[in-house]
């Protein structure tokens, strides 16, 4: 809100330090200072979380009260004196401080918080020095908070309290807590359990003193000695903001950077803790070349030209169609731009970068980009909001995080899966339905707004005359209730299901009735960017899924792995089939499905190279290199200037600000192209499937921390329970229809191909006859996308 | 005037045989230089000289790798490595100090929290190639074994001005 159009006639006058304020009313002496830019000691205050007042170490003098009070918990009055520097103030602070450091151990120098640690500042600047407690400190038993975040020495915990605060109002649940009294308080997770949220890295930040550490970075560096660098993160499709800490041109820690329209000060564990894959011994740093079923390093100076030849062999023989080119919708605008326009110079239409996406009907409709629909910061303002296939918590947690505020001001959150929510926030009313009835339930929604708001005109016939449930009814009714601070959010299970575009066209039918808005929700780093360029096929050409339907001769793929590609089983046989495929990847092939291609080209990750990413909302984040290529690794934008010009072409842009230039539209034309509706929108709904005794649908999620190629090599991500193998989820009645029971082992069966065997759970928030079995990893890899109909089989060995 | 008296102090050598006088004086006199290398200067407890890493009495290393001293020393002669040893202590993997950078100043004792890091009395050493003379961690280590009685009586005897 600007100045001018608000209201400031009810604001209060106070003066802290002799200066002036005015400030609305309800506002803490802390934020009035902060106005003024006088730096007040704290602990517990944090801006993000609710006040505790317990450190005390921001007590301040205010004129007629005769003892000192915590500026961060007393509201300001009318002609309010305060004096966060008067004497009595001072003594105050001094005589906390050292209440403070009675108990709290003094071993700076083993501490990896020391030089970044407040009560080691706040201690210098307003500690008296001494103390007068000569018995013994208190000692409090480490706890493990799991592979993540490490709380092994609890004798440092001054008791803030902002951790159990932030897990409980940020993270959406009480995975922290305080127990006991006094001197005996301690922070502690459950019994036997650990932090396992997916944002649980943020207490390292919160933290005010060493108790909560970095358990990858513990003992690495001194903070002092780190070089601060800015990136964007390349995971989720938030754009998260980034600080790189370098030592010795090696990335040892990720913090994030305070962006109050992006992340706020906060980040996801995978965009924090995935730097560990930029260090780990999979990284290549050598071009390979296939010989004998083995790759081989080799010099650029022989795989480039090889890998030219090899192409241009094969476009010569069997035509440009014979070419298959993947790229991942991580990669830079820099990167998409330039194998964009190589593959098309080569005259191949056979080009896509959804990479899990099975549904491609409504495809000769795509002009536009599809996006959040709104800038992120309105998801805060919105008042109700429908869900549609999201697994929202894992795919954008930080989203999660601002539906989260939005629930707490009393939003309506609905959502429409097949598995109940687990989004630890209020959600007024679910629809739980198997896969294939995804869209009748939809259209339920539909039928019932059309009803509410008798607008005939725009609803197709089929859709007519469906009797709308009362939950679709009161879905409905909420999001015309708040229609201009509405929104349908179509999650990445709906865009990966197999008929996506179904579920798109009635949640845009149902928008256009509600007047809410719709949003797509991109399920990676650049998705938009990657639309934007028309990383897909135009003129007939061959989509992700149909690439490897129809075999292809040759196929080249950036930074496509195996687990990335939804086609299963169809990609291990093309690949092995083809003449050619050539790769680009920062890392070594890993997994038993991994394609094994006949020359891998080095690309460097988001730190070692420049690039642009385009997040959710459409908006263009250029970040530079923090530290150089790793070994002969490069960034991809040279090596694909250089694969260019071996192909013949006319290259002129040499740096990457001029890659940037050549692809990257202004503000203005990114958000002309920024559309999610659909012109023609053919609905046909499917009949519901009927299964029998050992047959199930199914249902996937993109695990956390299998979504890319870092995060699957991010050692400590890789060792949390998020990213534990796959398990076949199942409702108790279905189990019973199988005479299944947790100790069985099972496999799963679908279109030809197998899953690895795996261990059974059982999970009754699933809809009835819908099992959950995740893919991306080496176990299910095999199968194809994440719905369909599948077969189970109980291994007896 | 002047010219007179000049012409008389040339004529009868009066300078030089002042000189002389100072000459035959000192040759009576106790001799002040020694004759290295047989001979040495007693040194203070304090004098700065080869570093050395002390080991506890129990023969665990001092160090505990909190890397004050690489940050405070002005020629950045110190170069650390750290990680989580075994039992989970935090230790150097590497602690190295280039002594052909090193301007002997002290200030790495100065920070040691745990008396680690400690300057020597000794300062006759010398290496035949650069990098003779960057003392590794077991370099260190080993100085300080050798000379730990050594050590420990010049701090014990420095301790009351500490």
């Amino acid at each position: 809100m600007s100045d001018e159009i608000m209201d400031k006639s009810d604001w209060l006058n106070l003066e802290i330090n002799g200066q002036a304020v005015r400030m609305p009313p309800g506002s803490t002496v802390m934020e009035a200072a902060a106005s003024l830019k006088i730096y007040i000691p704290h602990f517990c205050y944090h801006k993000k979380l609710s006040l505790a007042a317990n450190c005390r170490m921001c007590l301040v003098e205010v004129e007629k009260i005769p003892k000192p009070v915590p500026a961060c918990a007393t509201v300001i009055s009318e002609g309010m004196k305060v004096k966060t520097r008067g004497k009595t103030a001072l003594a105050a602070q001094q005589a906390v401080m050292e209440f403070l450091l009675i108990n709290h151990p003094l071993d700076c120098p083993i501490c990896d918080q020391g030089g970044e640690c407040q009560l080691q500042d706040l201690a210098f600047g307003y500690g008296k020095g001494t103390s007068q407690f000569s018995e013994e400190k208190r000692v409090v038993v480490g706890k493990d908070l799991g592979a993540l975040v490490s709380a092994a020495e609890m004798s440092r915990c001054i008791q803030c309290t902002r951790c159990t605060r932030f897990a409980e109002e940020i993270g959406g649940a009480m995975e922290l807590g305080m127990v006991n009294r006094g001197d005996r308080a301690e922070v502690v997770p459950f019994i036997g359990e650990t932090y396992d949220s997916e944002i649980s890295g943020n207490v390292i930040d919160l933290c005010p003193v060493g108790a909560l550490t970095s358990k990858p970075f513990r003992y690495h560096a001194r903070s002092w000695e780190l070089i601060k660098r800015q990136s964007v993160s390349p995971h989720d499709a938030l754009g998260s903001n980034l600080v790189m800490h370098v030592k010795r041109d090696k990335v040892v820690r990720v913090m994030p950077q305070y962006n109050e329209t992006i992340n706020e000060c906060w980040l996801a564990d995978r965009d924090r803790f995935s730097y560990e894959a930029l260090n780990s011994e999979t990284r290549l740093t050598k071009p390979l070349i296939k010989k004998d079923g083995k790759l081989i390093e080799a010099e650029w100076q022989e795989a480039l030209p090889l890998a030219a030849a090899r192409l241009k062999n094969i476009i010569e023989r069997e035509g440009a169609d014979a070419l298959g080119a993947l790229i991942s919708p991580h990669a830079t605008i820099e990167e998409i731009g330039l194998f964009t326009r190589l593959v098309r110079s080569l005259g191949c239409e056979n080009i896509d970068s959804r990479l899990r996406q099975r549904d491609f009907s409504a495809d000769d409709q795509l002009q536009e980009a599809t996006w959040l629909g709104m800038p992120i910061v309105a998801v805060n303002d919105l008042r109700a909001m429908l869900f549609i296939g999201s697994f929202l918590r894992f795919d954008h947690p930080l989203l999660a995080v601002r539906v989260r505020q939005a629930a707490k001001r009393g939003a309506k959150i609905s959502s429409l899966h097949a598995q109940r929510a687990d989004w630890r926030l209020p959600i007024t009313q679910e629809i739980i339905t198997s896969p294939s009835q995804m869209a009748a339930s939809l259209a339920q929604i539909v039928s019932a707004a059309q009803r509410a708001t008798n607008k005939n005109k725009i609803l197709p016939k089929v859709l007519r005359g469906i009797e709308p449930s009362p939950e679709a009814t009161t879905i409905a009714n909420d999001l015309l209730a708040h229609h201009e601070h509405a929104a349908i959010f179509v999650g990445t299970f709906a865009q990966q299901h197999e008929n996506a575009f179904l579920l798109r066209g009635l949640a845009q039918l149902l928008a256009e009735l509600t007047g809410a808005t719709l949003g797509i929700l991109p399920d990676a780093a650049n998705s938009v960017g990657a639309q934007l360029l028309n990383a897909r096929p135009k003129n007939g050409g061959l989509n992700a899924r149909t690439m490897f339907e129809k075999a292809r001769k040759a196929y080249i793929m950036f930074n496509v792995e195996f687990e990335d590609l939804a086609q299963g089983a169809q990609v291990a046989q093309a690949a092995t089939q083809a003449d050619c495929v050539v790769a680009f990847s920062a890392f070594y092939p890993q997994g038993n499905n991994a394609i094994l291609p006949d020359i891998v080209l080095p690309i460097t990750p988001f730190s070692e190279t420049s690039g642009t990413l385009m997040n959710m909302e459409g908006r263009a984040q250029s970040f530079r290199a923090v530290i150089p290529p790793l070994g002969a690794a490069r960034p991809g934008w040279q090596i694909l200037v250089t694969l260019s010009r071996l192909f013949g072409q006319v290259i002129d842009e040499d740096t990457p600000e001029a890659v940037r230039v050549a692809f990257l539209p202004d503000d203005a034309a990114i958000h002309a192209h920024l559309s999610n509706t659909m012109e023609k929108i053919d609905i046909v709904l499917p009949p519901p499937i009927v299964l029998d005794q050992n047959t199930f649908e199914r249902c996937a999620a993109i695990p956390a921390y299998s979504m890319d190629a870092l995060v699957r090599r991010a050692a400590s991500l890789q060792k949390t329970p998020l990213a534990a193998a796959p398990t076949l989820r199942i409702r108790t009645d279905d189990a019973e229809k199988m005479k299944l029971s947790v100790n069985h082992h099972v496999r799963i069966r679908s279109q030809g191909a197998a899953s690895e065997k795996m261990a059974l759970c059982i999970d009754d928030t699933l809809a009835k006859g819908t099992v959950r079995v995740d893919a991306a990893h080496d176990s299910t890899n095999m199968l194809v996308g994440v719905s369909g109909v599948i077969t189970l089989e109980i291994c007896h060995d | 005037m002047k010219r007179i008296k000049r012409l008389f102090k040339t004529w009868l050598l009066s300078e030089m045989r002042a000189g002389l006088r100072l000459t035959l004086r000192r040759m009576f006199e106790p001799k002040t230089t020694i004759l290295y290398p047989e001979e040495k200067t007693p040194q203070s407890a304090r004098f700065r000289g080869m570093h050395a890493l002390r080991r506890y009495e129990n023969g665990e290393e001092r160090c505990i790798a909190c890397k004050l001293c690489e940050a405070v020393c002005p020629a950045l002669a110190i170069t650390i490595d750290l990680a989580e040893r075994e039992d989970g202590t935090r230790r150097t993997t590497r602690y190295e100090i280039d002594m052909t950078k090193c301007i002997y100043c002290g200030m790495c004792e100065e920070s040691c929290p745990v008396d680690s890091i400690v300057l020597t009395n000794i300062h006759e050493y010398h290496g035949e190639a650069h990098y003779d003379l960057c003392f590794t961690k077991e370099m260190l280590l080993a100085v300080g074994e050798r000379y730990e009685q050594w050590i420990a009586h010049d701090l014990a005897k420095d301790m009351p001005y500490r």
